[in-house]
């Protein structure tokens, strides 16, 4: 079994991350799923949440908005919409947008409550990356 | 023969333009730079939808979504990508031309020009094409992923919709500093082969998919859109400052030229003039002998 798991995380943007990881938790569209070292080839949809990883005993975490991942020889490729790390999130941009996006969630319908679900989950999974 | 005085006003307002060439020559290298950096940081997104494309879509047996209908097209939506501003050599009239005739091979009457860029809004304006309702003029001091998406999300809506039939892109591709070349390419319907739905499959074994391959394939396609947008913005925006620097480098080499030749004649006028002064003392002086 291989030792460590390589973990790549991009946005259209910039390559936000790249890594040495021992386990990774990806914010799957049907819920957490954890990846270790040996896991069998994936791809999956990802939905806005927090993705973290342990690396040397170290754990980190990031905050991304929807996207999609793929496992494959122990490579995590994380393709998201916009991800960002715990040093860049302001904080108050974040309340912001949650309580913008949490307005709009009560009369959002039909097309755009996908949309201002993704808003509003991105929202939260930056603040709670910035408070760990 | 012109007088001292035209020749130095010449000469000054010369000196005046050539400066003014050569920092428009540095700021656009300086852009270009950021521009090729931001296309490089684009790169391995690139790489990995491409791969990820190809595992998903060897996967799905019939692959059926709204944005590869390939239909007959009667109505064409025509992005035009050119700059906000001019002095850029023939990185604007290319785009004009190429859309002209575009324009003619298609039929004015079946082409909405989607402008994007200052010049291309002008340029849709005076020839009087149908114009889309929405234009992005001045999104390239800086491009953003959510104008791209915000243009692709617009065309897949039409197309979806029926309103248009196909979405093809005019565009400066950037070949290397010196060349940029315009390039036509089609955006809607997706080419299954562009987007790499005909590769096979990287491995051998079945990967897991959550939810399952149509469902991710639906949501990757639109992604591939954005992205591809995303990526000619990118592109069209680092030739504008090449094409510039191209420019502005030989209007300064010109103006180089001028300086040393203006400068030449006014030398020779200022010393026919002296010449012509001691003739006048001399022959004065030997007058009165």
């Amino acid at each position: 079994m291989a030792s460590r798991l390589k973990l790549i995380v991009v946005t259209p943007q910039k390559q936000v991350a790249e890594a040495e990881a021992d386990e990774v938790q990806l914010p799957g569209e049907l819920g957490y799923l954890g990846i270790l070292p040996g896991h069998t080839p994936l791809v999956t949809l990802l939905k806005a949440g927090v993705l973290s990883y342990r690396s040397a005993g170290t754990a980190h975490a990031l905050a991304l908005s929807s996207g999609f991942a793929e496992v494959s020889d122990d490579v995590v490729s994380v393709l998201a919409d916009l991800a960002e790390e715990p040093a860049d999130v302001d904080t108050a941009a974040a309340e912001r947008d949650r309580a913008s996006a949490s307005e709009e969630m009560k009369t959002a319908g039909g097309d755009t409550v996908d949309e201002v679900r993704t808003r509003l989950e991105f929202a939260q999974a930056r603040l709670e990356v910035a408070r760990r | 023969m012109a007088s001292l005085i035209d020749i130095r006003r010449r000469l000054r307002s010369v000196k005046n333009t050539q400066q003014i060439t050569k920092a428009m020559k540095m700021i656009s290298a300086a852009r270009l730079r950021r521009a090729q950096e931001r296309a490089v940081s684009a790169r391995p997104y690139a790489r990995i939808l491409r791969e990820v494309l190809a595992k998903v879509s060897s996967r799905v047996r019939e692959i059926q979504h709204p944005l590869l209908a390939e239909r007959e097209e009667k109505n064409v939506a025509v992005l035009v990508v050119s700059g906000d501003r001019g002095l850029a050599g023939g990185f604007n009239s290319n785009i004009n031309r190429a859309v002209l005739q575009l324009l003619s091979e298609k039929g004015w009457e079946s082409v909405t020009l989607l402008p994007i860029g200052k010049k291309a809004v002008e340029f849709a304006r005076r020839r009087r094409a149908k114009i889309a309702e929405k234009s992005y003029p001045g999104i390239f001091s800086k491009v953003e992923y959510a104008t791209a998406q915000e243009i692709a999300a617009g065309l897949s809506a039409e197309f979806s919709e029926g309103k248009i039939d196909a979405a093809y892109v005019v565009f400066n591709e950037f070949k290397s500093v010196i060349s940029q070349a315009v390039r036509v390419e089609r955006l809607l319907p997706i080419s299954r082969a562009q987007a790499a739905l005909a590769e096979a499959p990287a491995s051998e074994v079945e990967p897991i998919f959550e939810p399952d391959p149509a469902t991710i394939l639906a949501r990757i396609l639109p992604r591939y859109l954005e992205f591809a947008i995303y990526r000619i913005l990118l592109e069209s925006g680092a030739a504008e400052h090449a094409a510039r620097m191209t420019a502005m480098d030989s209007a300064s080499n010109n103006a180089g030229d001028m300086i040393d030749s203006l400068t030449l004649t006014y030398n020779r006028v200022r010393q026919a003039r002296i010449t012509k002064e001691l003739i006048e003392i001399v022959s004065g002086a030997s007058a009165l002998e």
